[in-house]
């Protein structure tokens, strides 16, 4: 090693982009077991599949490439994409939507465009994008939680039954919180009728409710998101500036007209909206490089989502949403670039007496 | 006094803890010195000395030459070998004019009797400085009479001397503070009397208690010389960032400090001026810290200029070549050495022999964009776009970017969880866009030179003509004297005369 010419730094920090991605992965895994326990065989049936074949695309895209399978395959990203999607998908879905959201995530998201940090948008949710309008039954068939070993629950040949023999089960609810509020919405029903009871937080924080894994529990994954941010893995930015401003609408038009539109808890409690926050507009790739445009690119990632889930025509818009700003990536990064030491916004030199006080506030 | 703070930066592990509190000791002469007759940056010194020279300490062996440049001086009493290439302490050991020197059995003393300095005006001292070969001692070895100079021409009101160290494992000036402060502080009154200046601010890293209250203890007068603690915070001892820290302003791109009004020199540059000016002892030696997790003995050494770094490393335990990688100054910024055969120079603040487990080798990944590298620059640049289009050779699109602002830090290298060289990029892109400056320079002065052949030509032809015309005329004229030709010949060939 020691006879190429190499500059320094010759001490280097320890994170690598294995360890990254490991951690993010770690932070998942609590609100990724509490989910497949809470929908059981079929549910763990298809998060393997998906994790696995999506190592296998990666692998066979680099092959195909002519480029080092192996190093590319250890960084674990296409393990994580694979995790997002599998925790984006109806948790009884059949095999097939597993495997192709894995080759739409990773070949046609990812490899496509030249492999890891290249794709300009989030590789697992133009696959669940993809899926969603090719197959809007498959992809929209919830299932309410049916606890491992329950006695509702299927067992595990009959887990096999559903992912791979297509097998028609009981459970089906058929609608999420949020859309049969959709639903009621679009039918001009009020909150007082579609929501007697009102919303019940605590399950949704818990995810005793139907939906996606990632749907499950807001609370495990804030509390993973929380240790992500708190360790410097993701920064704070996105996540608060998704959050906010859904709650900041939420609670505008709440204000406006409490029997037409939900509160702030509603929206931030249900559907993929924590798990979007922390996980999936963090997406280092597709997000901007300074504060401030990240600041821009999360806040436009909420307000997009709640435009989406109040007005337009599905449930949920967590995956549009950031597709939408991921493509407005390249925009804020070349407009929003941080102010240059001893120059001006513009590129030109500081002028020579009033240095002062310029050197604050930057991006 | 209010602080300011500076834009990112990184706090990577200290390791200053194997040689903090190991006291400065005095490295005995070798057999042989190589020295360098450039050790700074400018011209080097031109030769003063030839083989079978007998030198004493302290003597010229080589004179500055050029505005921009220094003298060297011989460390110790000695006879010259020879003057001739030798490899320099730089990646590639370019080899430089150096004075090879067999030293002595018998050393004499090498203070020298002086007139006070406290005594001469502001240009003697600034002369003396320069005629005792100071130079930044931080690593940068600029010249240090020629800053001064500067100062005195911009008439700068702060002295601000650098006692950040900020790069791990270093601990020389750390030492020199906290032995031998009262050196420093004299040191600093004759500079801030070189400079007509009111106030000096010496600027320690808050990891250097002792360091601090030593001097601190020393400033009788704060109003003149005080102390500040600034955070531990890479890289906090790079001279614009210390100047944000102390003043809140940034240099403006193309200028230099001095128009600011402030003037940095770093605390071994104070000391140093405190000897030649007090003891009458040029530059000949300095402190170094020999560390690293290859060395079995650490210390901070008293080094004669010359010393070969494997004497050092031999001094210090070190069994031949047993280190992964061996280094010149930090391991931030320092220089990769390819071998100990070269000498100590004036810029070495550290010999860092390097053991496997902390040199973390591993090949460069994709970058993931996590823009880590952004948050820490302490330039405010975007390293990761930077290096992207100096890979594909766009070298214009990286300048337009502010690659020529890069102080090459390597803050962002050192946080990037893709290892990617983005340092040597940089200093790839900077030697092309100086390449092109260079290429372009001689193309404008190639037009320049052709349009002036042009014009030359054109002249010349010009000339021809009007010599031919006149010629033509003066031959009508006298046809015309002669009394044959007709009247409206002559305003015709002023018409052509006119042309």
């Amino acid at each position: 090693m020691s006879h190429t010419l190499i500059s320094g730094p010759h001490t280097l920090a320890r994170r690598t982009v294995s360890m990254t991605m490991a951690w993010v992965m770690l932070a998942l895994l609590p609100a990724t077991l509490w989910g497949l326990y809470l929908f059981g065989w079929p549910a763990i049936n298809l998060f393997a599949l998906t994790l696995a074949s999506a190592c296998l695309f990666e692998a066979g895209a680099l092959a195909l490439s002519g480029r080092m399978v192996r190093p590319a395959l250890m960084d674990g990203s296409a393990l994580l994409t694979a995790w997002l999607l599998a925790l984006s998908l109806p948790p009884w879905a059949p095999w097939w939507v597993g495997v192709l959201g894995s080759f739409l995530a990773i070949v046609v998201g990812k490899q496509v465009f030249g492999g890891l940090g290249q794709n300009l948008f989030n590789p697992a949710m133009v696959a669940r994008v993809a899926l969603l309008i090719s197959f809007p039954l498959q992809m929209t068939l919830w299932v309410g939680p049916q606890p491992l070993f329950s006695d509702s629950a299927p067992g595990f040949i009959q887990g096999l039954a559903i992912t791979f023999g297509g097998a028609a089960v009981d459970g089906y609810s058929g609608a999420t919180l949020l859309g049969q509020v959709k639903t009621d919405f679009t039918l001009g029903k009020g909150l007082s009728e579609s929501l007697p009871q009102g919303v019940d937080g605590f399950a949704l924080s818990l995810g005793l409710s139907g939906g996606s894994l990632g749907e499950t529990s807001a609370l495990l994954l804030l509390a993973g998101g929380v240790v992500l941010a708190i360790i410097g893995v993701i920064g704070w930015t996105i996540p608060l500036a998704v959050l906010g401003s859904v709650a900041l609408l939420a609670a505008t038009f709440h204000g406006l007209d409490p029997e037409r539109y939900p509160g702030p808890a509603y929206h931030l409690l249900s559907g993929g909206l924590v798990m979007a926050a922390f996980f999936i507009a963090t997406d280092m790739v597709t997000s901007p490089n300074t504060r401030v445009g990240q600041l821009i690119f999360g806040g436009g990632c909420g307000a997009l989502i709640y435009v989406i889930r109040t007005w337009a025509g599905y449930p949920e818009g967590v995956a549009f949403a950031v597709l939408l700003m991921n493509a407005l990536t390249p925009l804020l990064d070349y407009y929003l670039k941080p102010r240059i030491y001893g120059r001006l916004r513009n590129g030109d030199p500081l002028p020579k007496e009033s240095g002062r006080k310029a050197g604050e506030g930057q991006a | 006094m209010k602080l300011f703070t500076f834009r990112g930066g990184v706090h990577p592990s200290e390791r200053k803890e194997r040689t903090r509190d190991l006291p400065i000791e005095p490295m005995p002469l070798p057999r042989r010195l190589y020295v360098p007759l450039q050790q700074h940056i400018g011209e080097p010194a031109v030769p003063r000395v030839s083989a079978g020279d007998r030198v004493q300490p302290g003597q010229l062996l080589g004179e500055g030459a050029g505005r921009i440049s220094a003298p060297v001086h011989a460390p110790a009493h000695g006879r010259v070998l020879e003057v001739r290439d030798f490899a320099s302490p730089h990646p590639a050991a370019l080899p430089v004019a150096t004075a090879v020197i067999e030293v002595a059995d018998q050393q004499p003393s090498v203070c020298r009797a002086v007139e006070d300095p406290f005594r001469l005006d502001g240009d003697t001292l600034a002369r003396r400085i320069r005629e005792a070969g100071i130079v930044g001692m931080g690593g940068a070895t600029f010249p240090a009479a020629v800053k001064l100079g500067m100062a005195r021409r911009d008439r700068v009101e702060t002295l601000i001397i650098n006692g950040g160290e900020c790069e791990p494992y270093l601990t020389c000036d750390d030492r020199l503070m906290r032995e031998r402060g009262e050196e420093i502080l004299q040191g600093i009154e004759l500079m801030l009397r070189c400079l007509d200046a009111e106030r000096a601010v010496i600027v320690v890293e808050d990891n250097k208690d002792a360091a601090l209250a030593n001097l601190r203890a020393l400033c009788t007068e704060p109003d003149r010389i005080r102390t500040v603690s600034v955070p531990t915070r890479y890289p906090q001892g790079s001279q614009k960032q210390m100047i944000q820290s102390v003043t809140g302003r940034e240099v403006p791109a193309g200028s230099h400090s001095t128009e600011l009004g402030v003037v940095m020199h770093n605390v071994a540059t104070a000391f140093a001026v405190f000897e030649a000016l007090v003891r009458g002892k040029p530059l000949t030696s300095r402190i170094v810290t020999v560390g690293g997790g290859a060395v079995p003995r650490p210390a901070n050494l008293e080094v004669p200029l010359g010393t070969l770094v494997s004497d050092l490393l031999r001094y210090c335990g070190v069994e031949e070549d047993d280190y992964e990688r061996l280094l010149v100054g930090g391991p931030m910024m320092g220089q990769w050495l390819p071998h100990a055969q070269v000498p100590v120079v004036k810029g070495s603040s550290g010999i860092i022999a390097l053991s496997e487990a902390e040199t973390r080798v591993s090949l460069p990944q994709p970058c993931i964009r996590c823009s880590r590298c952004v948050e820490v620059c302490p330039a405010g640049l975007l390293p990761l776009e930077l290096a992207k289009r100096i890979r594909k050779e766009d070298i214009d699109g990286a300048g337009s970017l502010g690659l020529k602002d890069c102080i090459a830090c390597g803050s962002c290298a050192y946080v990037c969880p893709s290892k990617i060289p983005l340092v040597q990029y940089f200093h790839y892109g900077k030697g092309q866009l100086q390449a092109r400056a260079v290429q372009a320079r001689k193309l404008e002065r190639t037009a320049e030179l052709a349009a002036s052949k042009e014009r030359r030509v054109e002249e010349m032809e010009k000339a021809k003509a009007e010599q031919a015309a006149r010629r033509k005329a003066e031959a009508a004229a006298k046809k015309a004297a002669a009394g044959t030709a007709p009247a409206e010949n002559a305003p015709k060939s002023c018409a052509i005369e006119g042309d």
